[in-house]
Order: C-alpha cells, then sequence, then structure tokens
C-alpha cells in the first residue's frame, strides 16, 4: 500500500467526490489558486475551476451561510474554514440554521454540507489561532462531528461526510497535514460512529481523539515496557459516537482514561467519562480520568503552550497510578 | 416585459384575494393567542399584504423565498394552505413542519418557502446560497430574500450582498421598511438611507411604495425577470406599516408609537383598501365581488382554523425524529 501525507489524503477525496458528483463545490478563504495556508486544496482549482472552487472575501458567516442555503436547495457544499477559532464567526449559521433545518421543517429540508476547519495547538500561533473547539460543536443535535486520525481516516471520512444528507463538521489537526499513513489507491469509506481499535490490551483502555490517538499509543507503548498492557481506541467521530465499543473495551480492562486536546471543562473528555461511568460503573476499578487541555487560554511562548496539551508520558504516569490502585487526584 | 405582470381581471382579482387571504389569517392567528388557545407568541404581518403579495405574484412555484419570524403573509403568498399553517401555529402533527417549527419557522418548500427564521437577518446567508446553487447549477429560479429594517443593522447582510454583486447572484434582496425594529423607530437604529447601502455594492436599489400593490408587483416583475438572465442582483426597499405590535403580546406601544400614527395607516393607506378602491373604479370588480371574496375567505379561515384546533399532536415518538436525516 502506498503512503501519503494526511493533507494528500484530504484532496484525495474532494477531488473524487468532486468528479463523481456536480453538485460538490468547495467554498472559502483561499481555497483556489492558494490551496488554503495549509496547501490542502491546492491543483484543484485546476481541475474543477473557478465555478466549483470558490474563493470568497474574508466574511466567515457570509459564506457559511452561503453553503447552507446551497446545501437546503440541492447542493452539497464544502466549507473550508481557515481556522477552527474561526467558529466563534459562523455560530448562527452552523448552530442556529444548518442544525436545526431539517428539524424545524420536520425532515422536509435537508443542509448536506461538510465544514472542514481544524484543531491543534503547540504551533505557536497563540490563543486565536489554536484552539480545539469541536466540543462545541458537538454539543448541538443535528450536527455531525468527525476527529481524523491519521491520512487513512482523514480520506474515509471526509468521502462519507460528502455523501451524508446532515451538516457534518471535520476537525483535522493542523499539525498533521504532513504525516503520513498508508491509504489504499482503491475507494473505501469509513462510517460515521465506528471506533477504530488501535491496539489490544487488558488493564486500562486509553481513549484518544485525533492526533490524541498518537498520544495514547505512545503512551501504550511506554506502559507496555512496564508491562502494563493497554488497550487504545480511537472514536474517530464524537458524533455519533461509539459508545458500544468504548464501554466493552472499558468493561474487559476496568480502568480508562479519556484523552482530547479540547478544554478539559464540560469537555469531550466529561462526556466519554460520563458515559463510561453511567453506564458500566460496577466494572470499574478506578476512576475514570480526563485529560484535555489545559483550561487556559492557549498562550504563545513556547514554554508554557508545551505545557497545555496532553503528552505520552502525562498519560502513562495516570495510568500507572490507577492501575496500581493510587488516586490521580488527590482527596 | 415579464409575462408575470399583471395585466387582467383574473391576475388582480387573485392578488386582491391573496392579500385578503393574509389578513384574514392573522386576524384568526390573533383571535388565537387571545383565546390562549396559541401555545407561544406570533407576530402579525397585518398592514403589510401588498409587499408579499406584489412580491410573491411576480414569483414562479420554482423560485425561492426566505422568509422573517413575520413570516405568515410571505408564506400564504408563496402558495401555501391554510389548514397546514394553522395546524402548525397550534403545533399539530399535520402542520407543514409537523409542529416542529411552529410561527417563527414555517416552511412549505413544495411552493420554494426555504422557511421562516426566528434569528433577524438569519436567512440572508440561505437566500443567497439558494441562489449561488442556482447560478452553479444553471437552473433559472430567481430567491427572494425578506428581511426587515431592524435587520439591515446585521452584518450579515452585507458580507452576502459583496459576494451576491461580485459574483452577480439571482437573488433579489426584499426589505420591508415597516418603520419599526422591533420596540425601537427605525430612524433611531439607522443611519443614512438603506438603499444606499446596497448601492455600495453596485447594486441596484430601489425604495418604492409598500401599501401599493401594483406598484410592488411591477417593479419586482422586472426585477425578477432581468435576475433571471443575470443581471442580478437587486435590492428593493419598500415602505409600509405593522398595524399589530412587535408580536400579539405588543398590546401597549404609546410609548414607542402614537394611536394617531396607527390611525392614519389603517384609515387611510389600507393596502386591501386601497386595491378594492381600484379595483372598483377600473370596473374590474363590484363593491359586492369584493364583500364576497371577503366573506368566502372568512368561511375558508374558520373551517382551518376549527380543523386544526381538532387536529392531533405529534406523537411522543416523534420527538426524537428529524433530528438527523437518515443516512442511506
Amino acid at each position: 500500500m502506498r503512503s501519503i501525507t494526511f493533507s494528500q489524503a484530504v484532496n484525495e477525496a474532494i477531488a473524487e467526490e468532486m468528479r463523481r458528483d456536480e453538485c460538490v463545490f468547495l467554498i472559502g478563504e483561499d481555497v483556489a489558486e492558494a490551496g488554503t495556508p495549509f496547501k490542502v486544496t491546492s491543483g484543484l482549482v485546476e481541475e474543477f475551476g473557478t465555478d466549483r472552487v470558490i474563493d470568497t472575501p474574508i466574511a466567515e458567516p457570509g459564506f457559511m451561510g452561503l453553503a447552507v442555503g446551497a446545501a437546503m436547495t440541492g447542493a452539497r457544499p464544502i466549507v473550508d474554514l481557515m481556522f477552527g477559532d474561526f467558529l466563534f464567526l459562523v455560530m448562527d449559521q452552523l448552530c442556529n440554521q444548518a442544525a436545526k433545518t431539517h428539524y424545524m421543517s420536520g425532515g422536509k429540508l435537508q443542509v448536506p454540507l461538510v465544514l472542514r476547519t481544524n484543531l491543534g495547538a503547540t504551533r505557536r500561533s497563540a490563543a486565536q489561532h489554536s484552539q480545539s473547539l469541536h466540543a462545541l460543536v458537538a454539543h448541538i443535535p443535528g450536527l455531525k462531528v468527525a476527529m481524523p486520525s491519521s491520512a487513512y481516516e482523514a480520506k474515509g471520512l471526509m468521502k462519507t461526510a460528502i455523501r451524508d444528507d446532515n451538516p457534518v463538521v471535520i476537525f483535522e489537526d493542523k499539525l498533521m497535514y504532513q504525516d503520513k499513513a498508508q491509504v489504499p489507491e482503491e475507494e473505501y469509506f469509513i462510517p460515521l460512529g465506528e471506533a477504530n481499535i488501535l491496539r489490544d490490551g487488558t488493564d486500562i483502555t486509553l481513549i484518544g481523539t485525533s492526533s490524541m490517538r498518537q498520544v495514547c499509543e505512545s503512551a501504550a507503548e511506554l506502559l507496555g515496557e512496564e508491562g502494563i498492557s493497554a488497550e487504545v481506541i480511537d472514536p474517530r467521530t464524537i458524533v455519533p459516537l461509539d459508545e458500544a465499543k468504548i464501554l466493552e473495551s472499558v468493561k474487559k480492562t476496568s480502568r480508562a482514561i479519556v484523552v482530547d486536546e479540547g478544554h478539559q471543562n464540560f469537555g469531550t473528555t466529561a462526556e466519554i467519562a460520563a458515559r463510561i461511568s453511567e453506564k458500566v460503573f460496577y466494572h470499574l476499578d478506578a476512576p475514570v480520568i480526563r485529560m484535555g487541555a489545559m483550561d487556559v487560554p492557549v498562550p504563545f511562548s513556547p514554554a508554557l503552550e508545551d505545557l497545555t496539551v496532553p503528552t505520552p508520558e502525562g498519560v502513562a504516569e495516570n495510568a500507572r497510578k490507577i492501575v496500581a490502585g493510587e488516586l490521580v487526584h488527590a482527596l | 416585459m415579464s409575462k408575470k405582470l399583471k395585466n387582467n381581471a383574473e391576475d388582480y382579482l387573485r392578488m386582491y384575494r391573496q392579500m385578503v387571504r393574509i389578513r384574514t389569517f392573522e386576524d384568526n392567528a390573533n383571535q388565537l393567542y387571545l383565546d390562549a388557545k396559541m401555545p407561544g407568541l406570533t407576530h402579525m404581518y397585518s398592514g403589510q399584504e401588498a409587499v408579499a403579495v406584489g412580491v410573491c405574484e411576480a414569483l414562479e412555484a420554482t423560485d425561492k423565498i426566505t422568509s422573517t419570524h413575520r413570516g405568515h403573509g410571505h408564506c400564504v403568498a408563496k402558495g401555501a394552505n391554510f389548514k397546514e399553517m394553522f395546524c402548525e401555529l397550534l403545533g399539530k402533527r399535520e402542520g407543514y413542519c409537523r409542529g416542529k417549527g411552529g410561527s417563527m419557522h414555517i416552511a412549505d418548500q413544495s411552493n420554494g418557502n426555504l422557511g421562516a427564521n426566528a434569528i433577524v437577518g438569519g436567512s440572508m446567508g440561505i437566500a443567497t446560497g439558494s441562489a449561488l446553487r442556482a447560478k452553479l447549477q444553471g437552473a433559472n429560479d430567481v430567491t427572494v430574500c425578506f428581511f426587515g429594517d431592524g435587520a439591515t443593522a446585521q452584518g450579515l447582510l452585507y458580507e452576502v450582498m459583496n459576494m451576491a454583486a461580485l459574483w452577480k447572484l439571482p437573488v433579489i434582496y426584499v426589505c420591508e421598511n415597516n418603520g419599526y425594529s422591533e420596540y425601537t423607530r427605525t430612524d433611531e437604529i439607522a443611519a443614512g438611507e438603506i438603499t444606499a447601502r446596497a448601492k455600495a455594492f453596485g447594486i441596484e436599489a430601489y425604495q418604492v411604495d409598500g401599501q401599493d400593490v401594483l406598484a410592488v408587483n411591477k417593479l419586482t416583475s422586472e426585477l425578477v425577470e432581468r435576475a433571471r438572465k443575470g443581471a442580478g442582483p437587486f435590492f428593493v426597499e419598500l415602505l409600509t406599516y405593522r398595524y399589530h405590535g412587535h408580536h400579539v403580546g405588543d398590546i401597549n406601544r404609546t410609548y414607542y408609537r402614537s394611536k394617531e400614527e396607527e390611525a392614519e395607516w389603517k384609515n387611510n393607506r389600507d393596502p386591501i383598501d386601497l386595491f378594492g378602491a381600484w379595483l372598483i373604479k377600473e370596473g374590474l370588480a363590484s363593491d359586492n365581488d369584493l364583500t364576497g371574496v371577503r366573506d368566502a375567505i372568512g368561511v375558508e379561515a374558520s373551517e382551518a382554523v376549527a380543523y386544526a384546533l381538532d387536529a392531533p399532536y405529534p406523537d411522543a415518538a416523534e420527538v426524537g425524529m428529524h433530528v438527523y436525516a437518515e443516512v442511506d
């Protein structure tokens, strides 16, 4: 199998779907000749022209609104939102309009659109270009949320999302665009709501979204050297969430740490930890531990920024404690 | 010249009938509120009928509109039925949205109504996006974006007008200036001329008497046909008046407008009275004809209200349906 970058995988998924379906188009800031600041969409305008790869003014609510209207009337837009932090600018169009239209119309109208954006700190971009805001979106019924953890997931989830008849928000870790992974030449899809078990284990379950999957895999390596067997699960989408696979794993291991790059308070880690605690409490041998980003605006200084996100060492340390029967949080 | 331009008695009488249908619908909706038979609140369109009818009579069923929280008039004018509308207002299963939208979210996609919107200015992007879709797919439908003077304060309007002008989209921005932004006079919230804002983007903008259905229809018909041929977008400001308060519960409103002002519009500038008088003067209908139209619509509305009051609510199982579209 060949190996391609995350960025190439996204590009291929969009190109394949645009070739297949003329209703699909791409819209956003600097998506055409510039190919976005991360060069993810390079080459698309050359193949599909400026009618279907549309550069917009810097007007996020405006082009988000256009995409909603186009989707409601028969097109399948892919919206490129340059940074996840700009979600705050498009919240009305995304959460009040796109998310609710199908429900409010009693099922008569649909909004088949994909909103591509990103997450991830440690790029030295400070507090307004580093946030991981997927939990905000996941809170709103009517939206689906995908968090690809490698080039393989990026392509398979994007293709599924484009064909989904609902608004799907895809968060790509902006630090992973150049990371390579094995990606089949032939067409494939990854269903929304199907978690992936990356590593079998018996002592503890590490649940990691997006690039926190790699953090969990590295932690599992460290733990393995010490004789602790960690199972690693990548939910791949948080809405819908493959709760069954996560609960099955925790029933087996009886311990869990949930790792995610969004803020910890009221976050994705809290939601998954709560579901585990509610539903398989009597299988647990230890409290479920949340590990999110620190609850501070992302600082600029590298000396500070690196302290704010979960690391393999931090995950391994907490895992060691709970496997040993110690408390992570002192009473 | 537009094929839709009204030029015969039948067309004129249909326009009269549609205006009366809106007024009658609203009178019944208001009564349902006063009788505590309607859940929640609603926003009356009464007084502005010539705008919705003048504009929508210039459109085909395939043309799209986006509507507002004050949207019953647009919905009726675009072809909706009383029965499904009253059912929706009462939260009944047979409503246009199965009772899940209510007054502020009525949508009737079978007639191209993409829906009312409870966020002021919230549908401006949707309308412009519908027009973008039409252009990309080579469809020849036009989208009309209805909004009020209050919504001109929203930044979204200027973002989407910029794109519509850059890309020559077939959209017509229809600003219904009824003089009041909720409970505040429009001249207190809007600097400069409203049409000048559209002109700044190079968009042709017009101001027209929103109580004169023929003037509204003539202008809109011309603009719709030009937009269909790629000459859009356009902007129209219609000067009109809201007879009721911001919503049905806004009864004591002398702190923001006088009873004399309300009486002046109702007595001397009522769009239905003005058009009825014109029909009689032109010999297109008699006083008796028009009374007959109003009576028949009154009966139709009463029957629809009675039907809706007796209609079943949605089954409890529906609460979790339609959050997501089914995936094949």
